[in-house]
């Protein structure tokens, strides 16, 4: 059930991605690291890590780039954020937000410093364009926490699922 | 110790995907074999759902512009007229400048060397990730796209075919950072290459410190590239910085509006490039 909601909101993502990056400010948002941190944040680590890998992989895929490269950032950004929301209370707006926009540095620090070693792709210094990133990915993933909370009873459903994982 | 076990195997699985990946782009990295099977069959495969999202969105588009956003028509109508009027008297006065150059063609006897085939394709959607500025377009191999044919716009190049689909094609935009074509400086002719920076923005590069370059010049393609048509406009200089004597930066303003690139023209016509490259592949051909 896990996997199959992994792969819808990827899917979905990447959707809406490839659409609304035409009329928005090019990468202004990352919605497929949203719906990566979101996932870590919601459940654990290994989905955090497992939704990060297929996500980024997919990504790469579709945009020509090096197979592996955004795989690999979302990957650690996945189980990093799995982390945080394991050992950390990530239930405040404010809290969230602060995960989503260190999610995104942290993210766009491996991607790009890995092209940059490789010597594939040129980033100049990419530091307001990060910054804007950030705070787009973070505005719309506390959105996406407040309107997936507001589902009738999804907070007890959550709950329930962590109470059974832990035992 | 049960606790101990779920983080310990969190770790060993972390650590499992992330060489995974490293090994993966060690592989392309080191190969550079052209484009991998995987990247064209995902590609088709997504271009589906692309043309399916876009055709919803364009069917809401149209509905509400068909039948909601319908004020203000009649003085936009008015203006259109107007506006038509004066295109058709700008078309009489092209045509009498074609016949002019046609005629002095035929003296040279240069032939029709300029006209290009080309076709219509409509964007369907936008890169998968925001590092990469590529476009999805509705037309592929079976109109006859191929890799590194370039890509036209209205007012200017847009970019090139990266990857084509059967039904679809991937288009590097001319803004990508990876992307690059020869230029030249319309007024003085001085030659460099224009290359991507990103975002909205472009930079001519390569350029001779003897060159005369001033701000306002047009950049126009010099066609050395192998992919882009000659003389087609690329944008207008709007920065010109110099250290010395050399130039430092050379900044472009796109005459392409990247932000609102809703159909585009892709030239079928191979460049002579292009055309040598495929004599010489039927010549390697073993018989």
């Amino acid at each position: 059930m896990k996997a199959a909601w992994v792969l819808l909101a990827t899917a979905a993502a990447i959707a809406s991605q490839t659409t609304v990056d035409r009329w928005l400010a090019a990468g202004a948002v990352d919605l497929v690291l949203v719906v990566v941190v979101y996932n870590a944040l919601a459940s654990e680590r290994v989905t955090g890590l497992l939704t990060g890998s297929f996500a980024g992989l997919v990504q790469d895929v579709l945009s020509g780039g090096v197979l592996g490269m955004a795989g690999l950032s979302k990957t650690v950004v996945g189980y990093l954020a799995g982390i945080v929301g394991t050992q950390f209370i990530v239930t405040h707006s404010a809290s969230r937000f602060v995960v989503f926009f260190l999610a995104t540095v942290l993210n766009a620090v491996i991607f790009m410093g890995l092209y940059e070693l490789l010597g594939l792709r040129h980033f100049g210094a990419p530091f307001a364009a990060v910054a804007v990133q950030g705070v787009g990915n973070a505005v719309v993933g506390v959105l996406v926490f407040k309107v997936i909370e507001l589902l009738p009873g999804a907070v007890e459903r959550r709950r329930a699922a962590r109470s059974r994982f832990r035992r | 110790m049960a606790l101990l076990d779920v983080r310990l195997r969190a770790g060993y699985l972390f650590l499992a995907v992330a060489i995974g990946h490293l090994v993966l782009i060690s592989a392309q990295v080191n190969s550079r074999t052209g484009v991998p099977i995987l990247e064209t069959v995902t590609f088709g495969a997504f271009a589906e759902v692309q043309r399916g999202t876009s055709a919803v969105l364009n069917g809401v588009g149209g509905a509400w512009s068909g039948y909601v956003a319908l004020r203000n028509v009649r003085a936009e109508n008015e203006a259109l007229r107007q506006e038509l009027s004066s295109a058709r008297v700008e078309i009489q006065r092209q045509r009498a400048l074609a016949d002019r150059s046609r005629s002095l063609e035929s003296i040279l006897q240069l032939g029709s060397s300029t006209e290009l085939q080309i076709a219509a394709a409509q964007i369907i959607g936008a890169a998968a990730s925001p590092d990469f500025r590529t476009v999805t377009i509705d037309k592929g191999t079976r109109l006859g796209l191929k890799a590194d044919m370039a890509v036209l716009g209205p007012k200017g190049v847009v970019g090139r075919v990266v990857v084509a689909g059967p039904r679809a094609s991937r288009v590097q935009l001319l803004v990508d950072r990876n992307a690059a074509a020869g230029a030249l400086i319309e007024r003085s002719r001085a030659q460099g290459v224009v290359v991507g920076a990103g975002d909205n923005r472009l930079r001519l590069e390569f350029v001779s410190e003897i060159a005369d370059v001033a701000v306002g010049d047009l950049v126009v393609t010099s066609g050395i590239d192998g992919i882009y048509p000659k003389g087609f406009a690329i944008g207008q200089v709007d920065t010109v910085e110099k250290s010395g004597v050399t130039y430092r930066t050379i900044g472009i303003r796109p005459a392409v509006d990247f932000s609102s690139l809703e159909d585009v023209l892709v030239v079928l016509t191979p460049t002579p490039a292009q055309r040598v490259g495929a004599v010489d592949a039927e010549a390697e051909k073993p018989e």
